[in-house]
């Protein structure tokens, strides 16, 4: 199918973006990997899109000693090349390569991610269990909010319709793990698992990135694995009951043990 | 703001300057406005990879780019990619191999194939899988995709070619 007419504006400073997204009807556009299939199936009918990635200093990568900054209109693909993430947020290196298609990976962004929050998505688990720090902005200035704070239900984040999520903080160091079953690689995952330290973090288990927080706490094998089923009431798909799905994580949970356990 | 917007990008090196509307996707106003046919239409949201093109040297989904947002940029299809004898290699072990199936999904096949083949690395099967799961589509197996893609590769590779 093929969009619905909407108007378009690429604005080229912060404040212009801001004054934009002011306007009734209008909705940010960055890589559009996930905006223009809803668009195509028309399944959202924007009156403006405001092609945010004029922008500059929006894809900056930044390393400090305990944080990474990564703008939010860093590409899958820049992220994936950058030997800075590699070394200092091995989480987000790990889930990059399980994020689509090269072609796809090209043009979807970090930012993109985080503000759509699909539940299948890699990137809100990662930065959940890293505990990273979502940087906004709206015409009001600049605001900070923590990973478990920003989301808030299926597709529902903390950023309001006038804001621009600017940026990440990932903090770095400390041991981490992603694992993701998938029925092709690069499809959405059927569970998936972003363990950072002992936070047991899973996506496709709820509306939202789920932290494991009873499995999270043991401190054997046998009983996190056990504690999970109060952690976890994950919803059925077309293929996979509930109680698969839990299985599932159950097996994650054990690849991440075992590779937190042996890792420095 | 406006409902019609002028572009101007240079598409397989010749430039060229059109009034499009911001829905029009940029397969779409390849196909439809400048008559290169050769990048497909499938399933229009991203998922089957038949539309894929060259964007400023990157492989991307021809559905999830509007024509607007390729303004200024360097657009290279199937037809350049052919034409200027870049695929050549591919063409003809893709010939060789029967590496067509139903045919559709060949020219991003393709496409997607000689990003992995620019990337001058030595992939496994996996992983030319892995580069070209992008562009599964109704048909299965991809083994004699595969063979064609491994055997550029690796003439290229063996040869120090490219």
């Amino acid at each position: 199918m093929k969009a619905p007419s909407f108007a378009y504006a690429k604005p080229r400073s912060l404040p212009e973006a801001l004054q934009l997204l002011e306007r009734p009807g209008s909705k940010v556009l960055a890589g559009g990997q996930s905006l223009i299939p809803t668009l195509n199936m028309r399944l959202s009918s924007p009156e403006l899109l405001v092609d945010i990635t004029g922008l500059p200093g929006f894809s900056d990568i930044d390393s400090s000693e305990k944080t990474v900054r990564i703008g939010a209109l860093t590409t899958h693909a820049q992220i994936e090349a950058s030997a800075e993430i590699a070394q200092q947020v091995p989480l987000l290196a790990a889930a990059v390569k399980h994020v689509a298609h090269p072609a796809i990976r090209n043009r979807g962004t970090l930012g993109g991610s985080l503000a759509l929050a699909d539940p299948a998505a890699e990137y809100p688990a990662v930065a959940l269990a890293l505990q990273a720090t979502i940087v906004i902005a709206s015409g009001k200035g600049e605001r900070r909010v923590k990973a478990e704070d920003f989301f808030k239900g299926l597709f529902e984040t903390d950023l309001k319709a006038n804001e621009i999520l600017v940026a990440v903080e990932f903090p770095t160091g400390g041991r981490s793990a992603f694992f993701e079953l998938a029925r092709r690689q690069g499809d959405y995952a059927i569970i998936g698992l972003a363990a950072h330290e002992s936070r047991f973090v899973f996506f496709n288990a709820g509306p939202t990135p789920v932290l494991a927080k009873n499995a999270s706490k043991e401190k054997s094998l046998d009983k996190a694995k056990e504690a999970l089923k109060k952690d976890l009431d994950p919803p059925a798909d077309l293929y996979n009951s509930s109680a698969t799905k839990l299985h599932l994580a159950g097996v994650l949970l054990e690849r991440a043990w075992n590779t937190l356990s042996t890792s420095r | 703001m406006e409902h019609a917007l002028d572009i101007t990008l240079t598409v397989n090196g010749v430039q060229v300057s059109r009034r499009v509307a911001p829905r029009t996707h940029l397969v779409d106003f390849l196909r439809d406005e400048l008559g290169l046919t050769g990048s497909h239409i499938g399933c229009e949201h991203g998922v089957c990879g038949a539309c894929t093109l060259r964007v400023n040297g990157a492989i991307v989904r021809g559905c999830l780019m509007l024509a607007v947002q390729a303004d200024g940029c360097k657009v290279d299809t199937i037809e350049g990619l052919s034409d200027s004898g870049e695929l050549k290699d591919l063409q003809k072990a893709f010939h060789e191999k029967n590496a067509l199936q139903c045919g559709f999904c060949t020219p991003g096949m393709l496409m997607a194939a000689q990003d992995l083949v620019l990337k001058n690395q030595k992939p496994t099967r996996d992983e030319i899988r892995e580069h070209i799961s992008g562009n599964y589509c109704r048909c299965t197996g991809y083994q004699a995709i595969v063979d064609a893609i491994e055997d550029v590769i690796q003439t290229k590779v063996t040869h120090g070619k490219g």
